[in-house]
């Protein structure tokens, strides 16, 4: 494959653009074999969960098959073996999203535990009656939720960056809601029902100048675009593996290492301590403070694998091809009579949430199943953006690197499909 | 396509576009909330009991195609029943769109039977069977709205 060849340049050439080769990558992917109703599936679901690469799944096949134990503790030899491939996914964690330290990659169960522990652990440390805490109208319930519990049990309270038609943030506001109040920043950096691309840099930079720290919900980002969270700068960063061609059940949270230094553990039991009597534990150092239990061993070295993958046909790349594939779809669905897009900004990626006049979305997604069309109907865990747009629910048709402009036309078609069966 | 033609029969198709007794019932001495969250429909059943006659029916909402039709075709079926035969429908329809039971005699549901193809489509059952749960916390002067979660 081509895209070898300018994996280390900053912008991918035209070439490799060419060379890209999603047919070719789409073999790696058992699953999309599959037919769905007599009909080739077309897996335009990427927002909600991805598909898995042969290499994770034979990853996984082969830590069950040969390396199975239990990590950290064990003297025997599948134990040192299973530590190792669970260490060094952490290292290649930590090389993907270019942080400083092993230590300041911590797992989770997902984007939304990494969530729940910096709300639970830094919220619940650092937050007062009458401080606040900022977040966007564009956030998942998963960067709702926690906040609004640990602000309700502190006696905070959440303030809230309104957004544009477009679904574009107003940054004049979220310049005016930051305050000495303000005590973190939580905010998304694409959005999984708009597809808008947050101005991340811009939003820390602020943020930083007060002193506040901020917490980048990475979920939707991390599958579509490089992501350094020195450059950045940001304070945590969580995403979850299965968006990111791996199981489920994994996540990252990041985080700098004197903050993560300086909060209390998350939850208490075993490999998170050095020293238990019933009088006193002391606790372990980081990264594995945070990791109470027994971690998803299988799930971490899975989302290595499936790091190893994405990394080998470049993120440059990846988010080059993705681009071009939702400018292809935009003019697709933007010339369907009675189609409207929710979620226009002008740095996207590569989702399509949309309307279709006199069709509710929970039927655009029973007919677009029918024809082998998976898309995702609903309010997409975001009832703020639904209500924000006046609208009950869309469909959502979300990319991925192995979607091809044919999944795209596919999609059309089934739409147009839809306006016939309710004509 | 057969599949599909099934599911979105034509009488369901109009009721969608045009749903009957679609209005707040003034009269009413009985009503009730429901909404899907799934999907986000939402409906409201009025009723006006005399003793245990439903006297008048109407509903109110929005959302699917399955959801508002079945609303529709629920209140030009229950109008003049007793609160006992309204139940006993309720449970043939309901073992119709669930696919449980001996399987309904499509004759002694009517109009209903339209929702046949919906067994097929198992996460479209709460959206058929959303007005009937309300039209139950209605019957049973619920105060709580009702949920399909």
């Amino acid at each position: 494959m081509k895209q070898a060849v300018c994996r280390t340049s900053e912008e991918p050439c035209q070439e490799c653009l060419v060379g890209f080769g999603a047919e070719k990558i789409r073999e790696d992917f058992p699953i999309l074999w599959t037919k769905v109703h007599g009909k080739p599936l077309v897996y335009l679901d990427n927002a909600a969960t991805t598909q898995k690469p042969q290499a994770v799944l034979d990853t996984l096949m082969r830590y069950y098959t040969e390396e199975n134990s239990n990590v950290h503790r064990g003297v025997h030899f599948l134990s040192q073996v299973a530590t190792q491939a669970y260490e060094s996914g952490r290292t290649r964690v930590r090389k993907f999203l270019n942080a400083s330290h092993d230590r300041e990659i911590i797992f989770t169960r997902g984007t939304t535990e990494g969530i729940n522990l910096v709300a639970q652990s830094y919220g619940r440390k650092h937050l007062r009656a009458g401080d606040e805490v900022i977040i966007s109208a564009m956030e998942h319930h998963s960067n709702i939720v926690p906040w609004q519990m640990i602000c309700e049990e502190k006696r905070a309270s959440l303030k809230v960056i309104p957004m544009n038609d477009a679904g574009e943030l107003v940054m004049d506001e979220y310049e005016r809601l930051l305050s000495d109040r303000t005590k973190i920043v939580a905010v998304v950096q694409v959005s999984n029902v708009l597809g808008t691309v947050n101005p991340i840099s811009d939003i820390i930079g602020l943020a930083h100048r007060r002193g506040i720290p901020v917490l980048v919900d990475g979920a939707q980002a991390i599958p579509h675009m490089p992501v350094d969270v020195r450059a950045l700068d940001c304070d945590f960063y969580v995403f979850s593996g299965h968006k990111l061609f791996g199981p489920t059940g994994i996540g990252v949270l990041y985080g700098k290492a004197e903050l993560l230094e300086s909060m209390p553990p998350y939850q208490g039991g075993g490999d998170m301590i050095s020293a238990v009597s019933f009088e006193k534990t002391v606790y372990n150092t980081l990264p594995h403070k945070f990791e109470a239990g027994t971690p998803n061993i299988a799930g971490t070295i899975g989302l290595a694998a499936a790091i190893e993958y994405v990394e080998k046909i470049g993120m440059q790349q990846i988010a080059a091809y993705e681009s071009e594939l939702l400018e292809y779809g935009t003019e697709l669905l933007t010339a369907i009579p009675g189609l409207r897009l929710i979620g226009t900004a002008k740095e996207k990626a590569g989702v399509f949430s949309f309307l279709l006049d006199g069709v509710h979305a929970h039927d655009i997604g029973t007919i677009l199943d029918l024809e082998g069309v998976a898309i995702r109907a609903g309010h997409h865990c975001a009832m703020p953006v639904m209500k924000r747009f006046g609208v009950p629910a869309t469909a959502r048709a979300s990319l991925a690197f192995y979607n091809t402009r044919a999944d795209l036309d596919a999609l059309a078609k089934a739409i147009h499909k839809t306006i016939e069966v309710f004509a | 396509m057969s599949d599909l033609r099934e599911l979105y029969q034509q009488v369901i198709l109009d009721h969608y576009k045009r749903p009957r007794n679609f209005q707040k019932l003034e009269c009413a001495n009985r009503h009730a909330e429901g909404h899907n969250p799934l999907c986000g429909d939402e409906i409201t059943v009025y009723l006006q009991m005399d003793g245990d006659v439903i006297k008048e029916i109407s509903f109110q909402g929005a959302g699917c195609a399955i959801s508002q039709s079945a609303a529709s075709l629920m209140t030009t079926a229950l109008k003049g029943k007793t609160k006992a035969e309204a139940e006993e429908l309720f449970k043939k329809f309901h073992d119709m769109v669930t696919g449980e039971g001996n399987g309904a005699d499509p004759m002694e549901l009517g109009k209903l039977a339209v929702f046949c193809g919906v067994s097929e489509f198992p996460v479209r059952v709460k959206c058929a069977s959303l007005p009937w749960h309300t039209l139950r916390a209605a019957l049973e002067g619920k105060d709580e709205a009702v949920s399909t979660e």
